[in-house]
This record gives structure tokens, C-alpha cells and sequence, in this order.
């Protein structure tokens, strides 16, 4: 590191300017993780915060519109429960309404359709939870920033169905940009149907749910292909289910794209920069190595400065956009940072970095000392 | 004596067939430690390919080369390098400092290559040379000669029984010049040191103990200086 560190001293204005650009790119790596595990959140926290580890939806239907469209019968529900490696099964209903308040809020919902007191009935930070009781309602906390609170009553359009704000969730609970609002099973089941208040309520409207919500023994799961071929169900996984939910594939593989091709940047502008470096180092390169300096404390000393280059403007992007992220956390934009993807991010400017120079300073080991001498100046 | 370095019967060709260039033909000499040698000679003589040789940084197509005692002939890339950070010390022409290195860390430079028993005080060697009163100095900010003074003190800073200095007065004027090559026959004499010094400078001459003349790739004893 002896050269190294006098060179980064020397030439700060050059390594200064290649550390900007780098630090400009963690940054974007950072607000981009932010941006894509925001719009993760909002597309799909409402199925992660499910305690279950998969759902048998109705065979035969698309994977994108299964949430809409999947129709299981609730005796399945039973079925499942016998399954091996099933710890527990539960109904699960899912539909998206459009509402407004007694405060004139309006507000779209995913209504999750459960059973009061089953596995994925959700417990509550406020209020109470479902008690089975027709008519109501537990919403997320982001619903409940948005200015719905404990008591009000919630209208679904253009039924008129009414619901009753009995519990606040302590946390985000969203599926398809859209707050999500436990209901009772059967009210899902009625809403679902399309019942008016006071109309006559057929009885098979209560034989079907969305899904069968399935969670597994600890370390013993259920065989799903076995399980589905028993129900007549066909089973994803909830890591599967995120796929399923409206845009949530298209939008976190849009981003991937782009940090990936960030990542690709990063590597050749650091390759670049070092190669023009090791080419304009050509000639003192060459005078070391004459003097005796192995091609491994060339190398080392070249690939030090490159890490400590990478390292240090890395951790300054990531310093600005921690501190841009938390601005727009603070708005309306789906934005969430979490310390893995930001991590992730990180480790990845630094490592991809690392093999751009890598590859750069490589050019070292073809220098000739014999450029020291003579008319080869 | 035994010579620190030994070159007998050294023949360098380049190229092949009908474009064969013979860059040194059947050349001989040998330096002992405390002998200046200077070598003179137009260009394209040989004088450069004599120091490739004779550093280690060209094998010769024959004949024998030893450094320290060590056969070059037998020594691959990995050990040649050793041989030039422990035996050898380069003065190349106008100094060739790194750019970004004090005076002082240019002479420090050598010793974090590794391997060396008993170098010589950096600081110390700086004085020696003149220098010391310029220790922070970049090469940018010094002048040629002091450019050549620093890059004497780098070559010795790691005791090298061999010394190869290449043309180090072709930037100089010749008041500097005569300064500068007055220094390297003062410390090869003071310490030992066997140089070998190409230049085409024939003022400075009377500095060396021996002067050979090169032409054609053969090298001729010119004399004592």
C-alpha cells in the first residue's frame, strides 16, 4: 500500500473524480433498492405478513389473475388439514373493492376474507381483533395513515355494504398497491358475491374462498404436488404467490434490470479508469519491475488502491443515499430501505468494481522492465 | 578479486533468418567491486543491450552471464527479479522517479519490495547525496540533476554489489554532469560497488577507472581513463 496510498494523495483530483462516479452509482444503487423493496412492500406485504408457507389456489387458472380468479371449495379446507407435514389449513378469500369512509375518504381495498380465530386471522396494535361478527373490518397501519381510524365506517361501493373499524395492524399490510382490510370470512364471501344489504343470501355463496391458506410443520413439510393431486387444488408457494399478485413481476423484474445493468456500468467505468491509469503507469511500472519488484506486489498494490478507492466512494454513495432515502420515505413514493438490499448493494459495487480493475490492472504482468532503459523512454 | 559481475563471451541476437540483428557479439568484461566502468559508443553500438544483459532483464542468445556470482543463465523469470532487487541497482536516465513519491519516498521505495538484509538509512543516503534539504520534494519540483541525485540514492538505499547506469547525464549541463557522475565514482568507490556506466558524454570520463568502447556490438578496452 506504500505507492498506493501516496498516488491516491498525489493524483486526488483523478481518483477524486473516478470516486464521485462510483459514489454516484452506490447511491443510485441505493435508491433503487429503496424504490424496489417499496414497491415490493406494496405490492405484496399483505401476503409476506401471512403466516402460512403456501396457498392451493383452483388448478387450471393463470398464475397472474389466481388471486382473482380462483375459486376453491371451503371442504378443501378440510382436506388439507389431513395432509401430511400440514400443520394447519384455513379459508382464504381475497377481493379488491373500492370504498369510502364516514370521513369521505376514499380508499381501494383488498379485502382478505379469513376466519375469525384461524391461524390467519391477524392480531392486532389496535382495537380488536376479528370476533366473527358481521360487518367487520381490520385494516392496515398505512390504511389507518391514510386517515382511517378505530370506529369509522367503511362503505364498499357500490353494494353498500358497510364495515366497521374494529382493529388497527401494527404495520404495512398491502397487495397490489392496495390497503388491505381483514374481513370475517362469510362477509368476504357475501362482498365477493356481489350481496346487497337485505337481499337474500344463496346458501353456496358460503361454499367457496379464494384459496386454502396452508402452514407447514417445522420441518416437515407437506409434499405439495401429493396434497394438491388429494384436493383437486394447485398449490403455490408463498414466495410463488408474490408472483401472482397484480404487477408485482413486472415491476421488481424492471428494476432488476436496471441495477443490473448499473452493476455491468460500474464495472467498466472502473475498468476503464484503471486501465487508462495502468497504461499512463506504464513507464514507472516498468522501472520498478526493473528495480526488482515481484508482478504480485505490482498487482497488490494496484489492486489495494482500486479497494480502497471502491470501498471508500462506495460508502459515501451509500451515506447520501441513505440520507436522500430518508427524504423520500418520507412521501408518498413506495420507498423502503432495508439494511440486506442496501448491504447487497454495497458488496456488489465494491466486488463488481473490484473485477473491472481486476481486469485492468491484469495489463501490469505484460509489462517489460526493459521499457526503463534507453531509447524505449 | 572476484568480479561482482561477469559477462563472457555474451552474444545477443534479434530476430531471425535473414533479419537477424546482432546486438552484442562475443563480448566480455568483467567489474570488480570499487571499479567504475564506463562505456562509450554511437548509438545503436550495443550499449543498451550490454545493461539489458547484464541487469537481467534480457537473457543472451550465449555465452555466460553472473551477477554476484550467480549464473543469470539459470535463472528464471521469478529469480531474475530477485537478482535485480538484491544485487542490482538501476540509474536510469533523467532520474525515471515515480511521480507521485517524495525524494525520500522514491529512495524508500526499493526497500518495500521485501527481501533486503541491510539497507542503508534512506535519510542518511539522501544527505549523502546532497539531497537531504529536498526530502519532500516531488520530482516536479526538482531539477535535473537533483532528479539524477535522487535516483543514485534509490539505487543504492538496498547495498547492490552491482551498479548500471544508464546515460544519467543525458539531460544535464555540464557543470551538473560533472557533479553527478563525481557522486556515483564516489560512493562505487567508498562502498564497493562494481558500476557499469553507458553514456556518450566523454567529459565525465575521467571520473572511471576503466572506459571500453562499443561499435557494432563488440566492446573494446579503451583504456584508464
Amino acid at each position: 500500500m506504500f505507492l498506493a496510498l501516496r498516488e491516491l494523495i498525489f493524483a486526488r483530483g483523478r481518483f477524486a473524480l473516478m470516486g464521485s462516479v462510483v459514489a454516484l452509482i452506490a447511491m443510485l444503487m441505493v435508491l433503487l433498492s429503496g424504490l424496489s423493496v417499496g414497491l415490493a412492500n406494496d405490492g405484496v406485504s399483505g401476503l409476506q405478513r401471512l403466516p402460512v408457507t403456501s396457498l392451493a389456489f383452483q388448478p387450471h387458472v393463470a398464475k397472474d389473475a389466481v388471486f382473482s380468479r380462483s375459486v376453491v371449495p371451503t371442504d378443501a379446507v378440510a382436506t388439507w388439514a389431513r395432509q401430511p407435514g400440514v400443520a394447519s389449513a384455513a379459508p382464504f378469500g381475497n377481493t379488491l373493492v373500492n370504498a369510502r369512509t364516514n370521513r369521505g375518504l376514499e380508499i381501494d381495498l383488498a379485502l382478505f376474507g379469513v376466519e375469525p380465530g384461524s391461524f390467519v386471522d391477524p392480531a392486532v396494535a389496535s382495537g380488536t381483533r376479528l370476533t366473527g361478527a358481521p360487518g367487520e373490518i381490520v385494516v392496515s397501519a398505512t390504511a389507518a395513515k391514510q386517515g382511517i381510524h378505530l370506529g369509522d365506517v367503511v362503505t364498499v361501493e357500490p353494494l353498500g355494504t358497510t364495515l366497521r373499524v374494529v382493529g388497527i395492524l401494527a404495520s404495512q399490510h398491502t397487495f397490489g398497491h392496495v390497503e388491505v382490510g381483514y374481513v370475517p370470512l362469510r362477509t368476504w364471501q357475501e362482498v365477493h358475491a356481489g350481496i346487497r344489504p337485505g337481499d337474500p343470501v344463496p346458501q353456496h355463496v358460503y361454499d367457496d374462498v379464494t384459496a386454502v391458506a396452508v402452514a407447514a410443520r417445522p420441518g416437515a413439510g407437506p409434499d405439495l404436488a401429493a396434497a394438491d393431486r388429494a384436493t383437486g387444488t394447485s398449490s403455490l408457494t408463498k414466495a410463488q404467490s408474490y408472483g401472482a399478485s397484480p404487477g408485482y413481476t413486472a415491476e421488481t423484474s424492471t428494476l432488476q434490470m436496471i441495477e443490473a445493468f448499473l452493476y455491468v456500468i460500474s464495472a467498466l467505468v472502473v475498468g476503464a479508469f484503471f486501465t487508462v491509469l495502468t497504461i499512463q503507469r506504464t513507464q514507472e511500472i516498468a522501472v520498478m519491475r526493473a528495480m526488482g519488484a515481484s508482478t504480485r506486489y505490482l498487482l497488490r498494490d494496484s489492486l489495494l488502491q482500486s479497494a480502497a478507492l471502491l470501498t471508500a466512494s462506495t460508502a459515501l454513495g451509500i451515506g447520501l443515499g441513505l440520507a436522500a432515502g430518508a427524504g423520500i420515505s418520507a412521501t408518498s413514493m413506495p420507498f423502503a430501505l432495508e439494511s440486506g438490499p442496501v448491504a447487497a448493494a454495497a458488496v456488489l459495487t465494491v466486488v463488481l468494481g473490484m473485477v473491472g480493475a481486476a481486469v485492468a490492472v491484469l495489463r501490469i504482468t505484460r509489462v517489460d522492465p526493459l521499457n526503463a532503459l534507453g531509447g524505449n523512454r | 578479486m572476484t568480479a561482482a559481475l561477469a559477462l563472457t563471451g555474451v552474444t545477443l541476437l534479434h530476430g531471425d533468418g535473414d533479419d537477424t540483428v546482432t546486438a552484442l557479439d562475443d563480448v566480455t568484461l568483467h567489474v570488480e567491486p570499487g571499479q567504475m566502468v564506463a562505456i562509450v559508443g554511437p548509438s545503436g553500438a550495443g550499449k543498451s543491450s550490454l545493461l539489458a544483459v547484464a541487469g537481467a532483464l534480457v537473457t543472451p542468445t550465449r555465452g555466460e552471464v553472473r551477477v554476484a556470482g550467480v549464473d543469470l543463465a539459470t535463472a528464471g523469470r521469478r529469480e531474475r527479479g530477485r537478482i535485480r532487487r538484491d544485487h542490482l541497482g538501476f540509474v536510469f536516465q533523467s532520474g525515471n522517479l515515480i511521480p507521485a513519491l517524495t525524494a525520500l519516498d522514491q529512495v524508500r521505495l526499493p526497500l518495500t519490495f521485501g527481501g533486503v538484509a541491510e539497507p542503508r538509512d534512506p535519510r542518511t543516503l539522501l544527505d549523502e547525496v546532497g539531497m537531504a534539504h529536498k526530502a519532500n520534494r516531488r520530482p516536479h519540483q526538482l531539477s535535473g540533476g537533483e532528479r539524477q541525485r535522487v535516483g543514485i540514492a534509490r539505487a543504492l538505499v538496498t547495498r547492490p554489489q552491482v551498479l548500471l547506469v544508464d546515460e544519467p547525464t543525458a539531460a544535464l549541463d555540464r557543470h551538473r554532469s560533472q557533479d553527478v557522475v563525481a557522486l556515483l565514482a564516489r560512493e562505487t568507490h567508498q562502498h564497493g560497488v562494481a558500476t557499469v556506466m553507458v553514456t556518450h558524454d566523454h567529459d565525465v570520463l575521467h571520473h572511471c577507472d576503466l572506459v571500453y568502447e562499443m561499435a557494432d556490438g563488440r566492446l573494446a578496452a579503451a583504456g584508464a581513463a
